[in-house]
């Protein structure tokens, strides 16, 4: 299949389950949010070394927050339940109850209903006080700025992380411009985080390895320098391979984001250096969801 | 379907009990059924036809009109539908209510709201004392729900109250939070003396700074993020609260003598 005179192969991208949450985050204005919002889905790229995959959403107005302060949505991903609420609870320690102004909210209702401020709160050793408000328990917390503000829980739901599609261009600041263009279209759909620095993954990896201690490595297929070596995916003109993964709160979130950002890229057409769009195939070996890059690129909507 | 109303017949020499006339009670029960309803425990009873023209047939709203504060008990314990009550309520309007909603347009006698759990009570003259406490030999309050008074409270509003809100438009009497657990009461007005006394935690909203005794500690002017959330909260019951947004309050916490946390807020203008 041809987009605009680029390649987008006939292959689909392997994502598996996951356990999500959102939380809102805010300050007294954007850059404190940020500033909160930053540290919290920092060292969040991958489940394989952080735990958790998180991300900031989108930027909210102080008319849609609760609190009626500028502030950021996150979503937050594990592979479990159980990481997800230990993950949660330390950076919500560390991050936010540090940041000077910040407040921290659910932003996600559900029926499993996970510590936020729950446990943070015996930090006010004694002086924390409970609000009951609307039917959400909040709990304020004196800090040595003023008061702490964070509601009690937050929902924790199904969610799906792992899905991905690569841009194979001809040279590096070619599929980075082309990453970057997609990312810009991506960030626009809700419901969706891409984790890695920047949104982008240039280290795309298989399942397996030759060494015992790692089940996961190097995508040799699609690295550039073993073209002549390995069983390479490459042809002679790719310089260059960069990777989008994106966890979502569902399988048509990451397919409307994965849609929004291959159709940018195409749209630059084949002047931009880029020749082909693949995904990263485990062959069934990764995860039970599939996205069929041209079913997606079908879809309305 | 129209309201099923009650409309008192003349003036009664002595209270009666109305608990049983709520919409949960009377759900799927017949006219003559409801006639038939004891108000009374003594040695005449009164029953609910001898008391009340009986009209309308939706036992989801109930209607009491010519009401006045010989009627106790309305609507006390009820969980669904709502009762209008046009006049005056007697003692214990409300009184353990765990949903729905009750309107009264007059005044009301002492206890309204006492160990109410739920739902919203809105009372448009004033109240006695006791509002929102917990009823005689309870160790409890006030568990849920919402209050609103358009006029003045009595003594001991929210005595022991535990959770809930009570917004009170008017003033408030002697010992407005006393005793209490936990749970926000709102006064838009003036307050008695002894505010607050033996306050063990909660929230004391206030417009106007009470005359507080020695045990009440002040911990300065400040901004506090949270009252957003409440105000926000207040926008739905269309009352005067609705016009609060000042963040910064005087915060007053106590009472020491009984090593309560709860707090005074003094809303600044």
């Amino acid at each position: 299949m041809l987009l605009n005179s680029i390649q987008i192969d006939d292959t689909f991208a392997e994502a598996f389950n996951m356990r999500g949450t959102r939380v809102i985050i805010t300050a007294q204005n954007h850059k404190w949010a940020y500033h909160a919002a930053n540290a919290m889905t920092g060292f969040a790229t991958s489940v394989i070394g952080c735990g958790v995959e998180a991300g900031i959403e989108r930027e909210m107005t102080a008319e849609e927050t609760p609190d009626g302060r500028p502030g950021v949505s996150i979503l937050m991903f594990a592979m479990g339940s159980k990481v997800l609420m230990q993950q949660l609870e330390t950076r919500m320690g560390q991050c936010i109850l540090t940041c000077p102004t910040a407040a921290a909210f659910s932003g996600i209702a559900s029926e499993d209903m996970i510590s936020l401020g729950k446990h943070l709160r015996y930090f006010g050793d004694g002086y924390q006080t409970s609000k009951l408000i609307a039917g959400k328990r909040y709990w304020r917390i004196p800090v040595m700025d003023g008061e702490f503000l964070t509601e009690e829980t937050t929902g924790m739901v199904r969610a799906i992380g792992g899905g991905n599609f690569l841009i194979l261009a001809t040279s590096q600041p070619a599929a980075l411009a082309a990453a970057e263009t997609a990312i810009d279209a991506m960030k626009k759909i809700p419901n969706v985080i891409m984790p890695f620095p920047g949104g982008v993954v240039r280290s795309g990896s298989k399942v397996g390895s030759k060494y015992k201690s790692m089940f996961a490595s190097t995508n040799d297929a699609f690295c550039p320098t073993l073209k002549g070596v390995t069983n390479s995916e490459l042809s002679p003109e790719i310089e260059s391979v960069m990777e989008i993964v994106i966890d979502g709160l569902t399988f048509d979130d990451i397919a409307l984001s994965m849609k929004a950002g291959i159709e940018a890229i195409c749209a630059l057409g084949p002047a931009s250096g880029v020749k082909r769009i693949s995904a990263g195939n485990y062959g069934g070996k990764l995860g039970p969801h599939l996205f069929n890059l041209h079913e997606i690129l079908k879809k309305t909507g | 379907m129209n309201a099923l109303t009650f409309t008192l017949k003349q003036n009664l020499q002595q209270s009666i009990n109305c608990s049983a006339l709520t919409p949960d009670n009377l759900a799927g029960k017949t006219a003559a059924e409801i006639g038939s309803i004891s108000l009374t425990s003594d040695k005449h009873p009164l029953r609910a036809a001898d008391v009340f023209e009986i009209s309308g047939s939706d036992t989801q709203q109930l209607c009491f009109k010519n009401a006045t504060a010989r009627l106790d008990y309305i609507g006390a314990g009820m969980s669904s539908g709502s009762i209008t009550v046009e006049g005056d309520a007697g003692a214990y309007l409300g009184s353990g209510m765990r949903n729905g909603e009750i309107l009264c347009t007059g005044n009301t006698a002492a206890f309204a709201a006492s160990n109410m759990r739920g739902g919203l009570l809105t009372i448009n003259g004033n109240t006695g004392d006791f509002l929102g406490a917990g009823s005689e030999g309870s160790r409890k309050g006030m568990l849920g729900g919402t209050v609103i008074v358009r006029g003045n409270a009595g003594d001991r509003a929210g005595d022991q109250m535990r959770r809930g809100l009570i917004l009170i438009e008017g003033n408030a009497g002697d010992y407005c939070g006393s005793r209490m657990i936990a749970g926000t009461i709102g006064v838009l007005g003036d307050l008695g003396v002894y505010t607050a006394f033996n306050m063990h935690r909660g929230t004391l909203l206030l417009k106007k700074k009470p005359q507080l005794h020695a045990t009440m500690q002040d911990c300065g002017i400040h901004t506090l993020p949270f009252l957003n959330l409440l105000f926000k909260s207040f926008s739905k019951y269309n009352t005067s609260f609705s016009a609060l947004n000042s963040l910064r309050a005087q915060r007053f916490v106590g009472d020491s003598a009984y090593g309560g946390n709860g707090e005074i807020l003094i809303l600044s203008a």
